[in-house]
């Protein structure tokens, strides 16, 4: 198991839960009344801890290395998936993934960031951030979709779309503008789920959908509260600050309206039940794409669209 | 010893009896370093004379440049609210009115309608002076209203970019905008009235990766700075030095994100040309005319 630094009073608590249960087992000791009263502790303390996360705390969270990522979710949810490459203009990008899966009798376009699992796979996939062709895989496979009336889910989980010299010259900016365009347009239902973590244009690249949803401990922001730290303090020791500043969290984000709701996550966060929060996820998109399915797709999309436009607030001045 | 001594120490004159020095009588280009005096800057559509430099200028200067004389300004009556009670090391609300009085703007965008030889068109121009011409609600709500207006009117419209990205104090209310513009835009192009999008110096981040890029016609002014990501993140990223002329409007029309660059003394008669050709109602009547009176003329 991987602590990060606000879970350190677990750790121990856990190290002693592990040499009772060796001792357990080695001599006719009875234990399980030890077991069970760490097992308390343990519980109580992670309710302690993960009841009043701060923000920087929850983004550390979203980059928990065993979090659990699209195709992993995919996988678990999914009975079958083919899963598609490719452009058409360019290459694969292995930062975004994408494929038609089965979702008990339902037939869905899944799409999503991935990152890696282990350092090799994380450079492999880019750490997450996608390069244009990545945005243009995603367009082509929702237009894939709509063409065969297949509802779209989307799984958000990027440090940011590459800001590569490459990604210029291919128009990382082009990119992004369309899919939000056509996605505003899809005849078939799009709902988005942010499992990690939501930076900036990469995030919403492939994020405009009739309903967008946030994991518990995931954050949507318009930049990272590093790079946030870096330009408003010119320093990068303020990311803290930054974090609280953004108003980046699930909480945050539904209080001002911007998402629709929060799916929780097992207490300790995802990567503690990666199978659990899989199953949770996949009973959301059913009935969310459900309910979505009884609309009209011309209704959908004007409701989609008026959505949006809704978004923001602002003082009107009196005129002289 | 000096051979003088001052008799009287400091400043004499009380700040009152100052007279006005009239403020940047001269401009000094940024690119080639000659001067020039304000008025004949002004008098060359805030060019430099010498090298043809395009100085950065503010949605006011556009409307003079490419409106027929009068225009109406829309929507200025909605402001921005600090909705996030946003703090780094100032507060966001002590940015806006610095910005506010700083400037004769009330955000970082401007909407107005009028004609260009007597074609209407509304356009919506940014501010690079208002908080680096960042894109917030404001921003966004003003754009999408204008789209209202342009649906309802059937009047192109055209938006002027210059923008160093999202407004990072209105955070992911900022970052939505990005949707929203876009969201009415298809709007826009499903009801088949054009959108031309204009971008100057400089336009980066949620800007270009939103209404920037969309337009049926995407035209800069030359060697803006136009892209994504600014030149700093992406050295810092590839640790390399960027080639000689990246992410310019040169760099863009030759990778296809640009129909073309415009000289702005041309900027007027080029949105005029296109408004007229992408009228289904123009038949070209100035054309038969001249070809009439050609034919009259043998």
């Amino acid at each position: 198991m991987v602590f990060l630094e606000f879970e350190k009073p677990l750790e121990s608590l856990y190290e002693q839960l592990e040499k009772i249960k060796a001792v357990g087992e080695e001599g006719d000791i009875d234990v399980s009344d030890k077991v069970k009263e760490l097992e308390n502790k343990i519980k109580t303390k992670t309710k302690e801890i993960y009841g009043n996360l701060t923000g920087w705390q929850k983004v550390q969270l979203s980059r928990h290395p065993e979090r659990p990522y699209t195709l992993h979710y995919i996988e678990h949810m999914c009975s079958k998936f083919v899963e598609l490459h490719g452009d058409r203009y360019y290459a694969d990008d292995k930062a975004i993934v994408g494929g038609i899966g089965r979702l008990d009798g339902m037939s869905v376009m899944l799409i999503g960031h991935q990152k890696g699992v282990n350092t090799k796979m994380r450079q492999y996939r880019n750490f997450g951030m996608a390069n244009p062709e990545g945005y243009r895989k995603a367009l082509r496979l929702m237009k894939l979709a709509e063409k065969f009336n297949m509802p779209i889910v989307c799984l958000i989980d990027t440090p940011g779309a590459f800001p590569g010299l490459e990604a210029e010259e291919r128009g990382q900016a082009e990119a992004i503008a369309r899919n939000l365009i056509e996605m505003a347009q899809l005849k078939v239902p799009v709902v988005c789920y942010v499992i990690g973590e939501g930076a900036s244009g990469g995030a919403i690249g492939i994020g405009l959908g009739d309903k967008v949803f946030m994991l518990e401990n995931t954050w949507y922001s318009v930049i990272s509260p590093e790079s946030c730290s870096s330009i408003l303090w010119r320093s990068w020791d303020h990311k803290e600050e930054a974090a609280e500043a953004l108003k980046l969290t699930a909480d945050h984000m539904l209080h001002f309206g911007l998402i629709d709701e929060i799916i929780k996550e097992p207490l300790g966060g995802a990567h503690t039940d990666p199978e659990k929060m899989s199953k949770q996820l996949k009973s959301h998109i059913k009935k969310e794409i459900t309910a979505l399915l009884e609309m009209e797709p011309d209704e959908r999309v004007m409701k989609r669209i008026d959505k949006y436009a809704n978004m923001g607030q602002y003082d009107i001045i009196e005129e002289d | 010893m000096g051979w003088f001594k001052r008799l009287k120490t400091g400043i004499q004159t009380a700040t009152k009896f100052k007279k006005e020095a009239p403020d940047g009588l001269w401009y000094k280009c940024k690119d080639c370093n000659e001067t020039t005096t304000r008025k004949e800057l002004k008098e060359n559509v805030f060019k430099c004379p010498h090298c043809n430099y395009h100085v950065r200028i503010g949605s006011h200067d556009y409307f003079d440049i490419i409106f027929d004389g009068n225009y109406t300004e829309m929507f200025s009556d909605i402001i921005s609210k600090d909705v996030l009670n946003f703090q780094d090391v100032k507060k966001y609300t002590d940015r806006l009115s610095a910005a506010l009085s700083k400037t004769d703007l009330t955000d970082a965008i401007s909407v107005a309608s009028g004609k260009v030889n007597k074609k209407p068109l509304v356009i919506a121009a940014m501010d690079f002076t208002f908080i680096g011409g960042s894109m917030g609600t404001v921003v966004g709500e003003r754009i999408s209203r204008a789209i209202d207006y342009c649906l309802d009117e059937r009047v192109p419209l055209m938006i002027i970019s210059k923008s160093g990205g999202a407004r990072m104090m209105e955070s992911a209310f900022s970052l939505m905008q990005m949707a929203k513009t876009a969201a009415k835009l298809s709007l826009m192009a499903k009801a088949g009235v054009p959108y031309l999008s204009f971008m100057t110096d400089p336009t980066t981040g949620g800007v270009t990766a939103s209404y920037a890029m969309l337009g049926d016609i995407n035209f800069s002014e030359p060697k803006a700075l136009i892209g994504f990501a600014g030149p700093r993140v992406i050295k810092e990223t590839i640790k390399q030095e960027l080639p000689e002329g990246f992410q310019t409007s040169e760099f863009l029309l030759d990778h296809g994100f640009l129909d073309f660059i415009v000289d702005r003394a041309d900027l007027k008669e080029r949105i005029a040309e296109l408004l007229l050709l992408l009228d289904k109602t123009y038949e070209g009547e100035e054309e038969l005319e001249e070809e009439k009176e050609v034919v009259e003329k043998r």
